[in-house]
């Protein structure tokens, strides 16, 4: 226990820079968002004070019953943006829906652009693609062709790869497509929230118990309010004219 | 002494028993422990050494059968194998379905409503538990033996090839690697994608053992031996060292030059990339290097459980694979903290320990005890 006291308390240290409002539990996870690409469209939509942010994702971009829109990731993170960008416009758009593979979605991406025109996309996928065994060379290529599509549409592009869920752990096979999105966001050169190490980081520390069974809300929602948080820090950093500051050492 | 050919390289069963504890250690999720294992240190992990050695000993075992008794009474005995490998693989699958029935039943968290879908299987049993048979529907971490039953599935007429023309056996091995990687071939997975470990691509390494447990570990010595080879292979860990750090340790990727980073990318499990075997090979020289067939310490107590473990590869694998489902049900309802993976770690590899010697025990009982002149000899373990 001493030992992780100490570990969080160096994490804490290190993430001293970040913003004060940010719960301290999200701030644990604050050095894994790494020296983030730029994101030169969201970059411009904020200097002209209207930013709007499409939200791509399958089951973990949504928590259930009828608080569960308001608590999810994406409402948290146009909450921190509206926070941290005073004097923005930010909206927000969604395209969620459960057990949706990478395939799926670049297939609908084209589609989303057109309707929604965002500035900035959002994108979480990974897990049911590990669930169903999708071959993880057409993931990759579905991966590349969204990026393509986000581009081709005029937005910037962010990925969130899957949740850490110690208990089917023996059962989803996830390490193949958390690391071909770690990589096709680096080969890309486009920002990736990696959900993942955050959520693998918050459990070996104990910040929250990602073990228990339970059908009430409250650890979910803190967990997807921190991830919003991170969200919304990371596309901040991005869009700083200047090189983005190194993990606040 | 005997001629080579004819008695058991405890060296086999020893790394074969180490690759076993490995496996085992990798197949927890989130052991801590695993940090141990080569996967993280190279390219290469514990599944090359465990296919190469049973190509080595599949072709020790069957190859003499084939030359004293024929073809037919080899290949019989070969699928006979392959059969009790199946046999091992659907009682696996069923303890899998025991678990995941627990846990979708007492399990439940809004957070991972996703996540829980991996769970939908057990609504239609009746087309998942088919699947499972037809070996297309492979839960995670069972796709070593549905390889494993493959390889021997086609290892007779290999074999017949590897007796009659070696090199000629090697080369179309390589060919049908080849092949594979031009045309994508592979063997359809449920529900979708494909085999996690495509038998077109591991075959080479399975053939390759054969190979040298035929006379072809004779004819590479020279090459083994040689100071150039041993210099590169220590070069070439050199530096698929150096690239696994560069994975934990970010600031280390600037200095891995883009032009290596961009084609050595991604390197490739299923289809055995060519940047695993080659880390294989080097590892497999330095061994061989190092650790001579008559080094004394084989024939102390030290080595005896590790050697043992491999004698028993199957039933030591089949156990492997489910004390690490046990082993993540520990950590999941009991407690997750790092001593209790290490007691996990340590305990499970006692088990498997333990495991073999009561199944030597066995051996010996049904065998009548063996004379000691034979010790040397083939100690009958597993193909």
């Amino acid at each position: 226990m001493r030992t992780r006291s100490a570990i969080l308390l160096a994490f804490v240290v290190l993430a001293g820079s970040a913003k004060a409002e940010m719960p301290q539990e999200c701030l644990v996870a604050r050095p894994l968002l790494e020296e983030s690409n730029h994101l030169p469209k969201a970059a411009a939509a904020i200097a002209a004070k209207r930013l709007t942010v499409l939200v791509l994702g399958a089951g973990s971009s949504s928590l259930p019953g009828p608080a569960g829109a308001e608590m999810a990731y994406p409402a948290r993170l146009k909450a921190a943006l509206q926070a941290a960008l005073p004097g923005v416009a930010v909206t927000l758009a969604t395209d969620v829906t459960a057990r949706r593979t990478a395939v799926q979605m670049a297939d609908l991406l084209a589609g989303d652009v057109k309707r929604a025109r965002p500035d900035l996309i959002v994108w979480q996928t990974g897990t049911v693609d590990a669930m169903q065994g999708v071959d993880p060379d057409l993931f990759n290529q579905a991966l590349d062709r969204g990026i393509a599509a986000a581009k081709a549409g005029g937005a910037d592009m962010i990925l969130i790869n899957a949740q850490y869920s110690p208990r089917t752990e023996s059962m989803i096979a996830l390490s193949t497509y958390v690391e071909v999105m770690r990589w096709v966001a680096v080969q890309h050169e486009i920002p990736m929230l990696d959900r993942f190490a955050i959520m693998k980081l918050w459990s070996d520390l104990g910040t929250f118990d990602l073990y228990s069974a339970t059908k009430a809300l409250d650890t979910a929602g803190q967990v997807h309010n921190c991830i919003g948080q991170l969200l919304s820090a990371l596309i901040v950093d991005a869009v700083k004219p200047e090189e983005p500051p190194k993990g606040g050492q | 002494m005997a001629p080579v050919t004819s008695e058991r390289d405890l060296r086999l069963d020893l790394f074969r028993g180490i690759a076993l504890w490995l496996i085992f250690l990798d197949h927890i999720p989130s052991n801590a422990v695993s940090w141990i294992t080569i996967r993280n240190y190279g390219f290469s992990d514990a599944t090359e050494i465990f296919v190469f050695i049973s190509g080595y000993t599949a072709a020790f075992v069957y190859g003499r059968a084939m030359r004293q008794h024929g073809f037919i009474v080899a290949a019989a005995r070969i699928l006979r194998r392959a059969w009790q490998i199946y046999v091992a693989h659907v009682f696996l699958f069923a303890i899998y379905l025991a678990e995941i029935a627990y846990v979708a039943h007492s399990f439940s968290n809004p957070l991972f409503t996703e996540e829980m879908g991996v769970l939908d299987f057990l609504r239609n049993p009746d087309v998942t538990i088919i699947q499972a048979l037809l070996l297309k529907f492979k839960p995670v971490n069972m796709d070593v033996l549905p390889l494993y039953i493959m390889l021997l599935v086609g290892f007779a007429p290999a074999l017949w090839l590897l007796l009659r023309a070696p090199s000629l056996a090697l080369i179309a091995s390589a060919a049908l690697y080849v092949l594979m990687d031009i045309f994508g071939w592979n063997i359809a997975a449920y529900p979708s994608g494909v085999w996690l470990f495509n038998p077109f691509a591991w075959q080479l390494l399975f053939v390759f053992g054969a190979w040298c447990a035929l006379g072809g570990a004779k004819r590479l010595a020279w090459f083994i031996s040689s100071r150039v080879t041993l210099a590169l292979a220590v070069a070439y860990l050199g530096f698929a060292f150096f690239v696994a750090m560069t994975w934990y340790f970010p600031r280390l990727a600037p200095y891995l030059p883009r032009i290596i980073g961009d084609n050595i990318y991604p390197i490739d499990k299923t289809n055995l990339d060519v940047l695993r075997i080659l880390h294989f090979f080097a590892l497999a020289v330095i061994t061989v290097n190092f650790v001579p067939r008559d080094w004394p310490a084989l024939r102390t107590p030290w080595a005896e459980p590790a050697i043992i473990c491999g004698q028993h590869s199957l039933a030591i694998f089949c156990l492997g694979v489910f004390l690490a489902f046990a082993g993540h049900f520990v950590f999941t309802e009991v407690s997750n903290r790092l001593l209790t993976h290490v007691i996990v770690s340590v305990s499970g590899i006692a088990i498997m320990v333990a495991t073999a010697a009561l199944l030597t025990w066995y051996r010996n009982v049904e065998r009548g005890p063996r004379p000691p002149a034979a010790r040397p000899g083939f100690a009958g373990g597993d193909a």
